[in-house]
């Protein structure tokens, strides 16, 4: 190979690698995303269509939390709309009803989000920050915690 | 008075360090050897006075002076010692102090050891570090001042976040900051040589311990905060593809990237401009981790408070030096000879193979990074990155990097010989096969790609030490022949071993975790049992105790079968009382490199509780790979190449003086 040869292999190649690598991202990003949405967007909009993994968050309604041995259920509330949830697994220490909460799952078509993941807070005066932005939309937000 | 005195310290380090940006500059232009001197001085001076503040804030929270409000905000009379020490950099003011006086120690010893480097590469080296520092002292003395009072002072502190009241993070923190600073060096060689228009040889050989010095730490750092989440968090992960996680993983994958290159400007003078570059952005990622982490736009366990004003500060300080060095880049970088030509298939080759496919990586995981950011702020939709899109896209990035691994170090320079490279090779390969053949047949159900995954691990584990098997020449010589070549070979060379070995082990680790753990989520009442993984587990009891800033109730778990001893793990739920905050402290037990990992959850008001149990086999090799490969960095930091490298470059200058002698 002459010299010239040798340099366009390898910008070819280097082109061939980086072009992979954004299809990939690509891909990645239009199917393995998660969508955060409140649960008036869920119950009242359907903007989660039934088994697409999306991420909620809003308040533990008082009064809703059940536990059956390691099975969970609770409903998550913006104030407008509630959505049932329910979780097999042990609850972060800092799950509180009457507080802020983010889950990751996916609606099922009865209308229950089956959550897989529970989001845990750190420390006591952290309130997840989609959370805060999605109640002060709904004119929820008291500020008191932050 | 000891809190004003730190405070004084502070602010004339300041003012010390606008002068240190100046002066060492201006002299070096000038070939004024007199401005360029006083560099190293006020380099020591700087790290001298951080220290003596550093040590006024330490002072304040030993003593448990609540008239400090960062104390009182994150201290407690009852807090064990050992975390009213380690508490002074559990908060944003104080880890931010802790982060400067890391960046002063990084100049005061280039200032130390750098009596032969060139005078004015010194100069410009200290000047640049200096801006670093100014900038960051003026963030803390303007926005994070840690020595602010309150007035009346508290009788009792708030008390640390008590997931941070652990040993782990005594550790994690200081070790990711050398790291990230370590850096800092790096960036500062590349933008001197960038002043001055110069690079040679010498210059390479100054960048790289530097870069492996920083590299070390940072994988340290990284490892350690990995293992602090898996055992305090609770949740039984090593890592969460969180974005504070890759504000730490993006920085490494670019210095490993930046260790590579310039193994091949040091040697065969070629990659340059390359590893001018990269040396700029490693240091750019690690400013940016510090952004993310630091300024609150991300919500985690790091976002000590969020004030929009220091993440403003930050973002400044962002962009003007990541914006500055690649303006200066695109401005210089054509300046800079290339030199050193090879063929694609050589270790040059290979290591720009190694280059691209890391520096493509670090690109992957900073889009996903900062795409949910980026998303929210132009369209408003809220979305999560995770690890389903990191999978997709790291992962097969990785795959023909860890593939070609134990192939490069077997290359020759300029121009190699892949068939010969392969052949030496054929024992990794069988290990390989091997590894893959009996996963398929002692596991069921287990998915083609895992099988080749842990094939792919021995074939790294293997192959990385197929360098050093060959040039013992074993089995054609006698073992004492082997021995002492072995003996002899340079340390750099076991310093690659232990690297890549390191890497092989990690992805074992992670492989075996991924598709063979064990997982039981159930109630269990005292005198019950259950059985995960081959072990029996009895519930005991649960016991009340005391410690000295929290209460607990110890689950105690008998544990029996699978040819243990009968013995007890202990996990437990504690409060810790000034935060009323309850945390989880699992009961990990360790078989040779497998855990079992027991995670209590609530106890009920009948005396039953839930416990979520892991079998997690060979899950230590992902932490015992990054000590392999800290091993490898500090065997290669220990090179006598890198220890006999001031003289060659005073050797250099005299040649340099000889030719400008004849001119």
């Amino acid at each position: 190979m002459t010299r010239k040869q040798k340099r366009l292999a390898m910008i070819g190649g280097i082109g061939a690698v980086l072009l992979a690598a954004v299809l990939l991202v690509m891909s990645a990003l239009r199917d393995k995303i998660v969508f955060f949405y409140t649960p008036s967007e869920i119950v009242a909009e359907g903007k989660a269509a039934p088994g697409q993994r999306v991420r909620i968050g809003g308040l533990v309604k008082e009064g809703s939390l059940v536990k059956d041995g390691g099975k969970v259920s609770f409903i998550v509330t913006d104030t407008e709309q509630d959505l049932p949830v329910t979780f097999t697994g042990i609850l972060p220490d800092l799950f509180r009803e009457g507080q802020g909460v983010v889950s990751e799952g996916a609606v099922q078509a009865d209308g229950i989000f089956a959550a897989d993941t529970v989001l845990a807070r750190h420390d006591e005066n952290y309130i997840p920050k989609e959370v805060a932005d999605a109640l002060k939309e709904k004119g929820e937000w008291r500020g008191d915690t932050q | 008075m000891t809190v004003e005195l730190g405070h004084f310290a502070l602010v004339l380090a300041l003012a010390l360090s606008l002068a240190q940006s100046v002066l060492p500059v201006v002299g070096a232009r000038r070939g004024d050897v007199r401005l360029m001197e006083t560099a190293s001085w006020s380099a020591i001076t700087i790290f001298l006075l951080i220290g003596v503040s550093f040590a006024c804030l330490t002072n304040a929270y030993l003593v448990s002076d609540f008239s400090v409000s960062n104390v009182w905000e994150n201290s407690h009379t009852l807090k064990p010692t050992l975390f009213k020490l380690t508490g002074v950099w559990g908060n944003h003011e104080g880890s931010m102090l802790l982060w400067v006086l890391i960046l002063a120690l990084f100049a005061a010893m280039v200032a130390v050891f750098g009596r032969n480097l060139p005078a004015d590469l010194k100069a410009n080296v200290l000047g640049v570090q200096a801006w670093v520092l100014a900038a960051f002292l003026a963030f803390i003395v303007t926005t994070s001042n840690p020595f602010v009072r309150l007035v009346p002072a508290p009788f009792e502190g708030k008390d640390l976040n008590p997931v941070l009241q652990d040993i782990g993070l005594a550790i994690h923190p200081p070790m990711l900051y050398l790291g990230y600073v370590g850096f800092s060096v790096t960036f500062s060689f590349a933008m001197a040589a960038m002043i001055s228009g110069r690079i040679d040889a010498a210059w390479a050989r100054w960048v790289r311990p530097w870069a492996l010095a920083a590299w070390v730490f940072l994988t340290a750092g990284i490892s350690m905060g990995s293992y602090w989440a898996y055992y305090e968090l609770g949740w039984g992960g090593f890592w969460f593809w969180d974005p504070v996680e890759n504000a730490s993983f993006i920085p490494w994958l670019s210095g490993t990237a930046l260790l590579h290159s310039a193994l091949v400007m040091e040697k065969r003078e070629a990659l340059k401009v390359w590893t001018v570059l990269l040396a700029l952005i490693t240091f750019s990622m690690s400013l940016l981790g510090t952004f993310l982490v630091r300024s609150g736009v991300l919500t985690s366990v790091h976002a000590f408070a969020t004030d929009p004003e220091r993440g403003v500060f930050i973002l400044g300080i962002l962009v003007a030096f990541i914006g500055g060095s690649l303006f200066l880049f695109a401005l210089r970088a054509p300046l800079l000879k290339t030199g050193g030509l090879f063929a694609p298939i050589s270790r040059e080759g290979a290591l720009v193979f190694n280059n691209l496919f890391l520096t493509t990586a670090a690109a992957s995981v900073l889009v996903g990074t900062l795409y949910p950011l980026v998303l929210e702020a132009v369209t408003g939709e809220k979305i999560s990155v995770g690890a389903p899109f990191f999978n997709l896209t790291f992962g097969p990035l990785m795959i023909p990097l860890l593939v070609l691994v134990p192939v490069g170090p077997l290359l020759a320079w300029k121009r190699g010989d892949l068939p010969g490279a392969l052949q030496r090779l054929y024992f990794a390969a069988g290990a390989a096969i091997l590894a893959s053949v009996l996963v398929a047949a002692f596991t069921s159900d287990t998915p083609v790609l895992v099988t080749l995954a842990v094939g792919l691990a021995a074939w790294v584990i293997i192959g990385s030490f197929a360098e050093i098997a060959t040039r013992s020449g074993y089995p054609g010589v006698s073992v004492s022949t082997a021995l002492s070549r072995l003996r002899g070979m340079p340390r750099s060379m076991w310093g690659t071993a232990f690297g890549h070995l390191g890497l092989g082990l990690t992805l074992l680790g992670v492989v075996s975790v991924s598709a063979f753990q064990q997982e039981v989520i159930t109630k269990m009442t005292p005198g019950s049992t259950i059985s995960v993984a081959g072990f029996e587990l009895k519930l005991l009891g649960i016991e009340p105790r005391r410690g000295s800033n929290f209460v607990e109730d110890v689950v105690r778990m008998e544990v029996s079968g699978k040819g243990v001893t009968t013995h007890v793990i202990e996990p437990s739920k504690r409060i810790y009382t000034a935060r009323e905050m309850p945390t989880t402290e699992a009961g990990i037990e360790t078989y040779v490199f497998s855990q079992l990992y027991i995670s209590p959850g609530d106890i009920e008001p009948d005396g039953s509780i839930t416990v979520r149990v892991w079998w997690k086999p060979f899950v230590t090799l992902i932490w015992l790979g990054t000590v392999a490969m800290v091993i490898g960095g500090v065997f290669s930091l220990s090179d006598r190449r890198l220890r006999v490298g001031a003289p060659r470059t005073s050797k250099a200058k005299v040649a340099g003086a000889a030719a400008n002698a004849q001119v």
